[in-house]
């Protein structure tokens, strides 16, 4: 319990964390009840184009170029921004503990094939990869969130295969095997448990890289056509830039405030969970 | 540097370049259709015969690892196939277009590297100021924007607010000739892409050189510096910058493909003629060999940046000695 | 004799303005020209943090000087501007530390780093920089000189880099050196070298030494005069010889009781003394005498009244019941 209280404490002293976890809350909430509390079509035509926002009619946030209305855009954009960053970064954790863990508990020549493998794709530009997987096999929430999945678990594995090598030879891991603790039960219950504090922390800014990846898609327009998200908002709006700018604003600041928040609470939680003396 | 670990690198980047290759020929595969279909891009070029031909060409009627043989015996030589929507082979393509990226990139790298090292020793210098926590936070929002936002919103303000610059393009058409203007007018336009692709990479500098200096101050030879009457400003610079910038400089290699993906984008936002415009195209036609012949290229490029980033870094860090 | 350097109830403390934490109180010692003062204690007994403040070095932020004065010449170097002290340190004022490898920049060579102090305080050229540079490094033993001054630190042994050191700081004749735990991290061979170079360098220049250690032989060699800290305070002071022939204050007498040595045998079988108990933590240091808990001699009123130093023969001691027999008032 007393552990558990200071972390909190710890967090708590970091304002841009508090800050962050606020924000975050709110996308979070907007994400889950926003489109039952404003069940607008994204999709549909509701309004004259091109109107600007004016918070007390019926747009409050205003109209693209099809007359669909942006604040639903927004709030179900969360949605998706939301999905695919938590289900992308889950894959890649769960990708890159395994492929780490392997690595560097059994090192020697399993160790060697799997940093090859891990080199080749931390070498392969990222963004391109995505693009190329995604155009092949056709843009869907699950092929977007399995490529960026797949370009990101090199960083995690990286991560963990470095823990592993350390804790490996570190004497409460001896002791566990000379005792003829089985493989299995010394990485979960030993050493993983040691290296979970890094891998958070890198989880948090991969859910924020993966938001922007998915932004940086969808307004290519190799989004998922059946969703509506910022980024493919923002593509939308390109054509009516000059006059309509709103449009490229709105969903633009929604993005960069929900990254910064989960970069904040991404600090914070470095800074809890490793606290300098 | 000795010939073993120039010769052991090559070696290694020889794997990783024919993985890499591998995994291409492995999505081409998986594309819906037949690997002919895929290159043919899906146009419906609908010459039986000369599908047939190029069925042979590739072996589609022999086993896969004969496929794959002679796929990677085309990339030795420089063969990356042929674009039916562009007319041209993909190597031509690709080379035509390399220049104004490779502009773009490295002119954004530059203006990202001099910008985080001034920044974040201004913010190191002074820890827990307010000019601290102001660098501190512009560089968490840029980090946080989108590259392709960040090129919209500066197009709003520099070319339809404020028209100073140029909205899009690398050149003017029908500007003056002379090599003077052109070099003027291209540079006019390399203003607002390099900016906004620098804006991401900047911020991660500032960051990465900030931590670097705390480290280094809190280190044994910087108290000996102060005891040598030295003045905060010479310490800083002669003793704190140098040691803190070798970070830097090994994380140059590693952003190089991040930044190549980032170009994608910000190419497209401002219309730059290069390698990103070029994906973007051969995207939505379908062109999938294009692609990846880019993604292939791009990686050898990323290999060939991060030996020569491994050989800078050896050379400026004299307790580096690489194997003999 | 005058002396060069004298320090007047120095007081050092970390934390918060509000909150402070003493870490030295009310310290006062002097150093006269050519002589070596000691300053001896365990770890954490804040002998390094009072080295640093000579200088004004201390690791910013959170630790700063409180009270006290430190008077060189006609000067307070506690009120001086910091340009001030720039001049004097390196050039009139030098220090060198315990980990010679750490305190040299990793990516200067050490000709440049020697260069470097020379030429901040004296307008001269770098070729005549370099060639006094090679004169220092030869002054110190280095051997082959001429080449090793294009070396960087990592190719130099620990007591290399210690005679670099010693080198750098004697480069502006100075009129004291600070060592602080200048042997510690050495070999024992190498560390005899060292303190062979140091006595050198005070007679050739009639440097002052100030060496802070928590070797006992190392000091009662070294110096003339030696001060004992305990928890932020000097607990006895005085001359070498006598002070650790016959100490008086019970924690000298443990910390020589804790050294291995034939004088102590108490029929066939050597003991060592063991001082029971722990150095207490700053911030956490008891009413009364600080050193009462782990004492022998303690009495009802040193849990009561802190001791301060009263003189007793030829040397200051804080204890109200000190060994040699007397008890002060």
């Amino acid at each position: 319990m007393i552990a558990r209280a200071s972390f909190l404490e710890r967090y708590y002293l970091s304002r841009t964390g508090v800050v962050g976890l606020i924000i975050l809350m709110l996308v979070i909430v907007m994400a889950v009840f926003g489109p039952i509390l404003y069940p607008v079509d994204p999709w549909e035509m509701v309004a004259r184009p091109l109107q600007w926002p004016s918070l007390g009619s019926e747009n409050p946030l205003g109209s693209d170029v099809l007359g669909r209305d942006v604040l639903s855009g927004l709030v179900n954009g969360a949605r998706v921004s939301l999905i695919i960053g938590i289900s992308a970064t889950a894959a890649a954790v769960t990708i890159g503990v395994t492929i780490g863990a392997l690595a560097g508990y059994f090192r020697g020549f399993i160790d060697d094939v799997l940093m090859r493998i891990t080199e080749v794709f931390q070498t392969i530009p990222n963004f391109l990869f995505v693009i190329v997987l995604v155009a092949v096999f056709r843009p869907s929430v699950f092929t977007i969130s399995t490529a960026i999945a797949v370009v990101s678990w090199p960083a995690v594995a990286r991560l963990v295969r470095g823990q592993f090598l350390t804790l490996r030879q570190r004497a409460f891991v001896e002791s566990c095997v000379v005792i003829g603790m089985s493989t299995p039960r010394i990485i979960f219950t030993q050493i993983l448990p040691n290296c979970m504090a890094p891998v958070i922390v890198t989880s948090s800014i991969m859910i924020a890289t993966a938001i922007l990846i998915e932004a940086g898609l969808s307004f290519l327009g190799l989004g998922d056509p059946n969703v509506m998200s910022w980024g493919a908002m923002i593509g939308f709006g390109r054509q009516s830039l000059r006059t309509a700018w709103y449009l490229t604003l709105i969903p633009g600041v929604a993005i960069q405030l929900t990254v910064l928040s989960i970069s904040f609470v991404g600090e914070a939680l470095n800074d809890a969970l490793n606290p300098r003396l | 540097m000795t010939k073993r670990y120039l010769v052991r690198r090559a070696g290694q980047a020889i794997v990783v370049l024919v993985l890499i290759a591998c995994i291409n020929f492995l999505v081409l595969n998986l594309a819906p259709g037949d690997l002919v279909d895929v290159l043919a891009g899906e146009s419906g070029v609908g010459d039986l015969a000369y599908l047939q031909a190029l069925r042979e060409q590739y072996g589609l009627d022999q086993p896969l690892y004969v496929q794959l043989v002679k796929y990677l015996l085309n990339l030795v030589q420089l063969n990356l196939g042929y674009s039916f929507r562009f007319n041209l082979p993909v190597r031509d393509l690709i080379l035509m277009r390399l220049p104004a990226t490779l502009l773009l990139m490295f002119t954004s790298l530059g203006i990202a590297f001099l910008g985080g090292v001034a920044f974040g020793v201004a913010a190191a210098r002074a820890p827990r100021s307010i000019r601290d926590s102001v660098i501190s936070t512009l560089a968490m929002l840029a980090y946080s924007t989108p590259l392709f936002w960040a090129g919209l919103m500066l197009i709003i303000l520099f070319s339809v607010k404020i028209e100073l610059l140029p909205s899009g393009g690398m050149q003017t058409i029908n500007g003056p000739n002379d090599p003077y203007s052109v070099v003027v007018d291209i540079a006019r336009h390399l203003v607002l892409p390099s900016l906004t692709l620098a804006l991401f990479y900047m911020a991660t500098y500032t960051r990465l050189m900030r931590a670097s200096m705390l480290d280094t101050y809190s280190m044994d030879f910087v108290r000996t510096a102060k005891a040598k009457g030295l003045t905060p400003l010479g310490i800083a610079y002669r003793h704190v910058v140098p040691n803190s910038i070798l970070p830097l400089i090994s994380l140059f290699g590693v952003q190089l493909g991040s930044v190549l993906g980032g170009a994608v984008v910000v190419e497209v936002v401002f219309g730059w003629p290069g390698l990103g415009t070029l994906a973007f195209d051969a995207l939505f036609q379908r062109d999938i060999n294009l692609l990846m012949g880019i993604l292939f290229l791009s990686s050898v490029l990323v290999i060939v940046v991060n030996f020569a980033i491994d050989l800078l870094y050896g050379w400026l860090d004299p307790r580096i000695e690489v194997e003999a | 004799m005058r002396p060069i350097l004298e320090v007047r109830g120095l007081s050092i403390e970390a934390g918060s303005e509000s909150r402070p934490i003493p870490i030295v109180q009310e310290v006062s010692f002097s150093v006269t020209a050519g002589s070596t003062l000691a300053i001896v204690g365990e770890s954490g007994c804040g002998k390094s943090m009072t080295a640093l403040s000579l200088m004004r070095i201390l690791p910013e932020p959170g630790v700063r000087i409180s009270a006290g004065e430190i008077r060189f010449d006609d000067e307070d170097l506690v009120t001086a501007s910091e340009q001030r002290m720039q001049e004097l340190r390196g050039n009139i004022i030098s220090i060198i530390f315990q980990d010679p490898i750490a305190s040299l920049n990793p990516i200067q060579t050490i000709g440049d780093q020697i260069i470097e102090v020379i030429r901040t305080h004296r307008s001269v050229s770098k070729r005549e920089a370099r060639s006094r540079a090679i004169e220092l490094l030869r002054s110190v033993r280095l051997p082959d000189a001429e080449r090793r001054i294009n070396y960087y630190a990592h190719r130099l042994s620990g007591g290399m880099c210690q005679r670099v050191m010693i080198a750098m700081a004697m480069a502006g004749a100075p009129r004291v050196l600070i060592a602080d735990e200048p042997t510690t991290a050495l070999d024992t061979t190498v560390q005899a070298q060292v303190m062979a170079l140091l006595r050198k360098a005070q007679t050739e220049t009639g440097t002052a030494i100030i060496l802070i250690t928590h070797n006992l032989a190392a000091a009662a060699e070294a110096a003339e005069n030696v001060a004992v800290m305990y928890a932020g305070r000097i607990i006895e002071h005085g001359p070498v010889r006598d002070i650790f022939l016959a100490p008086a204050h019970p924690y000298t007498k443990g910390l020589l009781g804790a050294i291995p040595d034939d004088a102590d045998r108490d029929g066939d079988v050597a003991k060592l003394t063991e001082i029971p108990g722990n150095v207490p933590r700053p911030g956490t240091l008891p009413e009364g005498c600080a050193f009462e808990p782990r004492c022998k001699n303690s009495q009802a009123r040193c849990r009561q009244e802190r001791p301060d130093l009263f003189r007793e023969g030829n040397r200051l001691v804080a204890c109200f019941y000190p060994d040699s027999g007397t008890i002060a008032q």
